[in-house]
């Protein structure tokens, strides 16, 4: 049997702020492997973000174990991660195609490559013609696109998205749920997705965790049977319906 | 074309408004018959240009070099110190209390210890405005260096990215609004500055060629001196702006 790509085992973490520590994440114990798109869902303050940032390097745990990569499956921290947040942070001074090359400037990448896969990306994520655009100049969810662009430009083999489409307006959300399942299929990334959203996270997740709070837990860790490609309609599935209320019934919202 | 259209006539009416201003000024005066002693008309004003006894150009350039040289002191230093206290937390943490309570003290006060310290002249004046439009700069400028984005931040750390790479990258380029913004408010001060030094003792620029003609009761030089640092302060002003329009997008100026 083979290693997963990434292995959480027992993973805890406690904030400790003003003498008084606080149980963040009690246990989270799951795998992902390579080119997944995994939809972790759970409760406000559960601990989603901290997990991710626990994943991104930037947080210490207090306990268990937290694998990425393997001897078949390198992975390289600081090459091999891309981060969407929920706002796109651009830089206000850089056109879009400089946001974008960002992280290849910081890892010190050949900027004439880069370029050009910056340009590629940037078509992909539906930005053709946009390339020396201020961010400004942007709507909320073009800004969200060139942020993803910035995700993948340094080819990084996970992509850690924080609930990404979370400022958006429901039917711009609906349609860039749409565009991340086609990035996702053409990039073959991994991909880790925070969201709120239940229908959001069957629609998009090859496979589901979710997790309550006070002090998070993995409730549930699911295969979504649903073949891909998708399009909006398997939202009206019996399947698709019998996921989202096995989400709701362990958030207790039934 | 409609754009430069619009930008046109904003100039227009800009002018205009000016232009205005100048002909009530003469309106007022002439129909009023107002004293040329309380308010002489703009040509009068003008006229006292003529007074070769005043050396303008010699007082406009004093005052000139005191204003652009206290501000440009101020701009480089309050830069710097700055960036140091970005640079070093617990020299901010030093020495800013202390540039607050230094910031207390009324500038105003320090001319007649100033002219004790360096006599006469241009530098007393220059160090005037230079202490009046220092602290701007510096509380500006180290508010945008710390104003950064947490998660930009964790963004560049992931990367393993350097303090360096931060600093050039995201830092400075994020803080140059602010600076531009805290030195828009340092040219109006330094003007103030220079002119009060100028007031308070001083044997050249035009504050003190205010009160040479205030004794001989040349109301229309007065004039002519205030419009006169007011242009040299408009300059200046303008001067900023054109380098903050030059260097900061559009949308990131702070207004
Ligand atoms: N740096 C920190 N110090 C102390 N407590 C923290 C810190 N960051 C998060 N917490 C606490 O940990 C818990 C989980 O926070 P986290 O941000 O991971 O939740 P989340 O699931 O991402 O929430 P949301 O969906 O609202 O973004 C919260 O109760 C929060 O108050
Ligand atoms: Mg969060």
């Amino acid at each position: 049997m083979s290693e997963a790509f990434i292995h959480l085992d027992s993973v805890k973490k406690v904030y400790r702020t003003r003498g008084q520590d606080f149980l963040a994440i009690s246990e989270a114990t799951f795998d992902v492997e390579q080119g997944e798109l995994v939809s972790l869902v759970g409760p406000s303050g559960c601990g989603k973000t901290t997990l991710l940032k626990i994943l991104a390097g930037l947080h210490g745990f207090d306990g268990g174990e937290v694998r990425i990569g393997s001897q078949s499956q390198p992975f390289n921290p600081a090459r091999d991660i891309g981060m969407v947040f929920q706002q796109p942070l651009l830089l206000k001074w850089r056109r879009i195609i400089d946001n974008v090359m960002l992280p290849t400037e910081i890892l010190g990448l050949p900027q004439d490559a880069s370029r050009k896969r910056a340009y590629e990306l940037l078509d992909l994520v539906g930005l053709k013609g946009h390339e020396d655009k201020y961010p400004y100049e942007l709507s909320g969810g073009m800004q969200q696109r060139a942020s993803i662009a910035r995700a993948l430009v340094h080819d990084p083999k996970l992509v850690l998205m924080d609930e990404p489409f979370g400022a958006l307006d429901a039917l711009t959300r609906e349609k860039m749920n749409l565009e991340l399942l086609h990035i996702w299929a053409e990039a073959k990334k991994t991909i880790i997705f925070v969201t709120h959203g239940i229908t959001e996270a069957v629609f998009l997740g090859t496979r589901v965790v979710v997790l309550t709070s006070g002090p998070a837990k993995m409730a549930d860790n699911f295969e979504v049977g649903i073949p891909m490609p998708r399009t909006l309609d398997v939202r009206n599935t019996e399947k698709f319906g019998e996921y989202t209320r096995r989400i709701y019934r362990l958030l207790g919202m039934e | 074309m409609s754009g430069s259209n619009t930008q046109l006539q904003r100039y227009a009416l800009a002018v205009l408004s000016h232009l205005i201003l100048v002909a009530a000024w003469h309106f007022f005066v002439v129909y009023g018959e107002i004293p040329k002693i309380v308010m002489p008309s703009p040509y009068d004003t003008l006229h006292a240009l003529l007074v070769p006894n005043y050396r303008w150009l010699e007082n406009i350039a004093a005052t000139s070099i005191e204003i652009f040289g206290g501000f440009l002191l101020a701009a480089v230093f309050g830069i710097l110190i700055a960036l140091l206290f970005s640079w070093f937390r617990w020299l901010e943490m030093f020495a800013m209390p202390l540039l607050v309570s230094l910031n207390m003290i009324p500038k105003v006060a320090l001319g007649p210890l100033m002219i004790v310290w360096f006599k006469y002249g241009i530098w007393p004046n220059t160090l005037m405005a230079f202490a009046i439009s220092f602290f701007p700069i510096v509380l500006t400028t180290a508010r945008g260096l710390r104003e950064v984005e947490p998660d930009l931040l964790d963004l560049v750390r992931t990367l393993r990215g350097s303090r360096w790479q931060l600093f050039v990258k995201i830092q400075l380029p994020g803080a140059l609004p602010y600076i531009f913004s805290g030195m828009k408010v340092a040219a109006i001060l330094a003007v103030a500055g220079a002119i009060v030094g100028e007031f308070l003792g001083s044997e050249r620029g035009l504050g003190y060629l205010m009160l040479q003609v205030q004794v001989t009761l040349d109301t229309a030089a007065m004039f002519m001196a205030v419009i006169l640092i007011t242009l040299i302060g408009g300059l200046l002003y303008g001067i900023v702006l054109g380098l903050e329009r030059f260097f900061v997008v559009k949308d990131a100026r702070i207004q």
